[in-house]
């Protein structure tokens, strides 16, 4: 039954040949580190990128507009020449790290175990399912996630449904009606729970210029199929309902991390963004086992985790040599009023390592974002923002906090003391 | 044409051991099921629990039927490589008045000739149970009851009685019939089989099938609904014990229980409809359901949920099974297997051959029953993916390899639909729900199935 167990060793084990993994990867060994294997448990290297059809992939990291799946395979070329071993089609399946770090793989050529100085946790996100959603109704087929469509777009280029409606106002949901497109499917509707889009408004015109109708405060209140979609019921906010005929629905964004080995491996999870908790310098629970990308905030671009992966080689490389602070006292932040996530989660006393925190706010706002510390307020910044838009603080303004800082947006603009906080 | 002994009516629990137990022993059959693969109805969605019977009516023949088909499960279940998690039971009570009937319980159950249940205090659950809420008063703890497969032991079941010749039809439907005091002529979806003896296992319409052969039927159908709520495996760590409630009259309750795949399950609810068709998910019932688990298991509230289903419950008007003989039409109604069907189905079908046998039925029993293993989906055994030249994993969350996915595609019983592969392998069936394998599972069963995954090629 089993395979005779292949051992291999590294001084830094990337998990994930996504965009953050390989470029951690490359970086790692442009810095001189010996043995860096990537594992991905996909057949090809590049993640979620792969089955991106769409431009604009590649500004940040070739200089030049890329369609997903080029720019996959350039970053996983480019991590190849650099010199990292990539294992492709081998899934991790343990971490033990008691004593020495002994990860374990599977693959068809048999069982693998890799021992590493240190990890790098890329495992990426995934949205929500309709099961996770508690959408009620039929489970037929036609229901399905953006990145399943994709995959069925662009890499098995087959079309799960020719009228679907789509749910969710996120980025994602905007690429998806160019997914659509590619297969000859013409969405019946875009549905948003809330008031107004996910997306700036002005993205909205991509929907209307598709003749795709758009409809806020609306939401699915049954699926009804015996074999494939076959109608909608949808729920307006006022409790109106309409029957909508359409053969699919296609449950765009909700981005949560694939959290699962982080999980099972015992690192702390962080609520907020449902990934590892990291310090700034991307070191989790476990300070040998390190995190980048969207594992760790559900969700960034591809260029966004392409450069968090790099920094974070950078630490992991500075830690090999034994030139990162210890994680001896932490300062905790914590997400408070409207605020969804902060990443970080916790900074050691030092300087150096990320320089911006990353925020997400729970609702739309327009006035102040606080940071306190035992009460004192400690930095208070103009904020107007709205869900999934990317909010940055710079980690130099609290890295000397002598308790936990806890992150709210307040309507209250008594400022005493500002930074430059930015919302991009 | 050629007529068989016996043509049994529906591919559920029932079914599937009944087309094993009378093949075994030497009559030819024939299995006529409606849809396009087996356990299509009723039977796909229960709690998986092999039920010792500790609660049922003493005496009764769902209690007699859950013994023998609990036993019988437990000889055959290593030659078809069948999963068994010993996890034991406890029935909790939560409050006072509840603590108050556990004594009765005991008391069925040692009628019930389970003699190894015993009381725990709430120290001992505490210390066998160290997640479950400290609410918990006192639990009657039943040792036998263990958690199986629901679904492999039946594709067991059907290739064992298809190796010895029985025949499987599926997406045959039977329209009408005429019996002529010797034979049946079966009028069915994909033409006329002829049959010496029916044996109905139609579930859901059971009654309907009574009614539109024989004229009349003695029960009726009332569809009860159970919803379910699948945690991710990140739970399972959290419990080792079946939680099982204080019974209503209704209803065995809402049991939170380890699956074989290494969930956490909670369901499911009970409610009652006319329709025989629709088993939707409700989201305010499934909150429900989320919030009476994480009450009972508190770090549940940091799992999320990886699976939401529900499924339709043939209950009747009266609460036992609906077993009846009708000798002078060569016809046996099997009505009315509610949640212990699985459990009792093994028994069931023996209980049912020997109604067969008092009609003067007699056949001579296969000498040798063919031994099969089944691919093995629980956690707890060898997995494929353990073992190499699987090809590729298709689907990360449940670890199910393109061999294992190959191999439900062919083979003596094929998957018939989707739900019918998911059963087989579990595929699609984990966290991320298809997220990752949805499209590659589109390709791998192109041209399999009469509803694919796919509606055709991008355009």
């Amino acid at each position: 039954m089993s395979a005779p167990l292949d051992v291999a060793n590294a001084e830094v084990l990337v998990i994930g040949a996504g965009p953050a993994g390989l470029a951690a990867a490359t970086r790692l060994k442009s810095l001189g580190v010996r043995n860096v294997i990537v594992v991905d448990r996909e057949p090809q290297a590049g993640g979620i990128p792969r089955h991106c059809g769409h431009p604009p992939f590649g500004m940040r990291e070739f200089g030049r507009v890329l369609t997903g799946p080029v720019y996959a395979r350039r970053l996983s070329e480019r991590a190849q020449r650099a010199g990292a071993e990539l294992l492709l089609g081998c899934s991790v399946v343990g971490i033990d790290h008691v004593g020495g770090i002994v990860v374990t793989c599977a693959s068809s050529r048999g069982p693998t175990e890799i021992r590493a100085e240190r990890i790098i946790l890329a495992t990426g996100v995934r949205e929500t399912s309709r099961a996770a959603r508690l959408i009620s109704g039929d489970r037929p087929l036609g229901v399905l996630n953006t990145g399943a469509l994709q995959s069925y777009a662009y890499l098995q280029h087959m079309a799960p449904f020719r009228r679907p409606v789509i749910v969710g106002t996120e980025l994602v949901a905007l690429s998806s009606l160019l997914t659509c497109r590619k297969i000859g499917a013409a969405p019946v509707a875009m549905i948003e729970d809330r008031d107004r889009p996910t997306v700036r408004r002005i993205s909205m015109l991509l929907p209307h210029l598709l003749g795709v109708p758009v409809r806020y405060r609306t939401h699915i209140a049954d699926i009804k199929g015996k074999q494939r979609v076959e109608a909608v019921t949808l729920r307006r906010d006022d409790g109106t309902l309409e029957d909508m005929e359409c053969d699919g629905v296609l449950l765009t964004g909700r981005f949560m991390p694939e959290a699962t080995l982080a999980r099972s491996a015992g690192l702390e999870i962080d609520r907020g963004t449902g990934g590892p908790t990291i310090d700034q310098f991307g070191r989790t629970s476990e300070p040998r086992i390190f995190a980048a990308g969207n594992v760790l905030h559900p969700i960034e671009t591809a260029g966004w985790s392409w450069r968090e992966g790099r920094r974070i080689a950078e630490f992991v490389a500075a830690d090999l040599a034994g030139q990162l602070p210890a994680v001896t006292r932490t300062v905790k932040l914590t997400p408070g009023e409207s605020v969804r996530y902060v990443v970080p989660q916790r900074l050691v006393p030092e300087r150096g390592g990320l320089t911006y925190l990353q925020l997400r706010v729970a609702d739309d706002v327009s006035g102040a974002l606080t940071a306190r510390c035992r009460g004192q307020l400690i930095m208070t910044q103009p904020l107007t923002s709205a869900p999934e838009r990317r909010v940055l603080a710079p980690i130099s303004a609290f890295d000397r906090a002598d308790g936990e800082v806890v992150f709210s947006f307040d309507d209250n603009r008594s400022a005493t003391y500002r930074s430059d906080a930015t919302c991009v | 044409m050629s007529v068989t002994d016996v043509a049994i009516v529906g591919a559920g629990v029932v079914g599937c051991a009944m087309a094993r137990r009378f093949t075994l022993e030497g009559a030819k059959v024939v299995l006529l099921e409606r849809g396009t693969d087996l356990l299509s109805g009723a039977s796909k969605a229960n709690s998986a629990i092999l039920h010792t019977g500790f609660d049922a009516p003493a005496g009764s023949i769902e209690l007699s039927c859950m013994q023998a088909g609990y036993s019988e499960y437990l000889a055959i279940r290593e030659s078809f490589n069948l999963p068994l998690l010993e996890t034991g039971a406890m029935v909790v009570a939560w409050s006072e008045s509840e603590r108050a009937v556990l004594e009765g319980i005991e008391a069925q159950a040692r009628e019930n000739g389970i003699g190894d249940v015993r009381r725990l205090t709430a120290e001992e659950i505490r210390s066998r149970e160290p997640e479950l809420s400290p609410r918990a008063l006192e639990a009657l703890l039943v040792p036998g009851e263990h958690v199986i497969d629901p679904w492999s032991p039946f594709l067991a079941y059907l290739l064992q009685a298809k190796t010895h010749g029985a025949e499987i039809a599926f997406a045959t439907e039977v329209l009408s019939g005429a019996f002529d005091g010797k034979v049946w002529t079966l009028r069915t979806s994909t033409g006329e089989r002829r049959a010496r003896t029916v044996i109905n296992c139609a579930g859901l319409y059971g009654d309907r099938l009574d009614a539109r052969l024989l004229g009349a039927a003695s029960f009726q159908i009332k569809p009860r609904k159970g919803q379910f709520v699948v945690f991710d495996k990140a739970a399972a760590k959290l419990l080792r014990t079946i939680i099982l409630p204080v019974p209503s009259e209704r209803t065995k309750g809402v049991v939170l229980t380890r699956t074989a795949f290494g969930n956490v399950l909670v369901g499911p609810t009970a409610e009652e409809q006319e329709d025989r068709e629709r088993a939707t998910v409700e989201e305010n019932a499934l909150r429900v359901l989320i919030a009476r688990a994480v009450e009972m298991l508190p770090a549940l509230a940091d799992v999320d949920v990886t699976a939401v289903y529900a499924g339709l419950r043939p209950a009747t008007e009266e609460k036992g099974y609906r077993i009846s003989t009708h000798p002078n039409r060569n016809w046996i109604t099997v009505g009315g297997i509610r949640s212990t069907g699985m459990t009792a189905s093994l028994g069931i079908a023996r209980h049912v051959y020997n109604l067969y046998e008092e009609m003067s039925h007699r056949h001579s029993p296969v000498a040798e029953p063919a031994a099969l293993h089944v691919p093995n989906l629980a956690e707890d055994r060898p997995r494929d993916w353990q073992s190499s030249g699987y090809g590729e994993i298709v689907c990360h969350c449940e670890m199910v390899t393109l061999r294992e996915i190959e191999q439900a595609l062919s083979g003596p019983l094929p998957a018939g639909d989707f739900g019918g592969l998911k059963r087989r392998t579990r595929c699609g069936m984990g966290r991320c729900q298809g997220f990752y394998c949805n499209a590659r599972l589109a390709e791998l069963t192109k041209d399999h199935f009469a509803s694919p995954l796919a509606i055709g090629d991008a355009a």
